[in-house]
């Protein structure tokens, strides 16, 4: 069985190689690119997969799962910018791939078993864009 | 990795099968089967799969993917008449189940080699309607 668990933040990045040309970063991620950087209210499915337990009758506790997305994501990426304030991205480009990424590694270590299992990170950048990663490897 | 990206056409369709009498018609598509036809928001999403790439940091490039998908299909469908304006649904009964079938193998068939695998298409015909369409055996 799978259980998932919704949280919102609202963050601002820009999605830009350094070194490359304002051009060549305008043909890779178009208006991402924006050196003034730009934000979205990004939404994120959490989904933990386990068996529910036969006294509790509940696969995770989902208060604990709200403070681990709580102390993992939303303090320390809620209301930031990503290049300026959330390592890794001061080095990676914050796509909305490599925030997945990132955040599939938070939460995989939350999630090994006991307290059920990592079974997938879905984020919503908008309505329109979104990417989901099931710990494949990348 | 998966990345899906939504589009939207608004267009109008009839479902009616010359193959089938008029009483046919009617218990089979009901008020869709008017003859004047009617019209949907439709919502289409398109669904890669494929690695990070480890220096944009993107599954695809974006802007790639929406001027394929805009050119093959949303600028063929939106605010057109699917019966009559839409080649691959000239001699078809347009039902969603035919049309996600037809944009998914549309797609497939002038797929650009840059993008990563298209996995999924998936089509809203309103809020409650929803068909997919992969390759994959379901």
């Amino acid at each position: 069985m799978k259980i998932t668990r919704r949280i919102e933040f609202s963050s601002s990045h820009v999605c830009a190689i350094p070194g490359r040309t304002a051009e060549e970063n305008r043909a890779l991620y178009g208006e991402a690119a924006n050196p003034h950087g730009h934000g979205h209210n990004y939404v994120l499915e959490v989904t933990i997969a386990g068996e529910p337990d036969p006294i509790t009758g509940m696969i995770v506790d989902l208060k604990e799962v709200k403070e681990i997305l709580n102390q993992e994501v939303v303090i320390p990426f809620d209301h930031r910018h990503f290049n300026y304030e959330v390592p890794p991205f001061d080095k990676v480009v914050p796509t909305t791939e490599n925030i997945a990424l990132e955040i599939w590694r938070r939460l995989a270590p939350h999630f090994d078993g006991a307290k059920g299992r990592l079974d997938l990170v879905k984020l919503y950048e908008t309505d329109d864009l979104y990417v989901e990663y099931a710990g494949e490897p990348a | 990795m998966r990345l899906t990206r939504r589009y939207r056409f608004s267009a109008s369709h009839r479902l009616h099968s010359d193959q089938l009498t008029e009483a046919q018609n009617d218990v089979t598509y009901g008020k869709c089967n008017n003859p004047y036809g009617h019209g949907h928001n439709y919502m289409l999403e398109v669904t890669v799969s494929g690695p990070v790439d480890v220096i944009t940091g993107r599954v695809a490039d974006l802007p790639a993917l929406d001027r394929f998908v805009q050119k093959e299909i949303v600028s063929r469908y939106d605010h057109r008449n699917l019966n009559e304006e839409v080649a691959e649904l000239s001699s078809v009964v347009p039902t969603t189940e035919v049309v996600s079938a037809a944009i998914h193998a549309r797609l497939d068939a002038h797929w650009p080699h840059q993008l990563p695998a298209l996995h999924r298409v998936r089509i809203w015909e309103t809020r409650n309607n929803i068909f997919e369409v992969s390759k994959e055996p379901v």
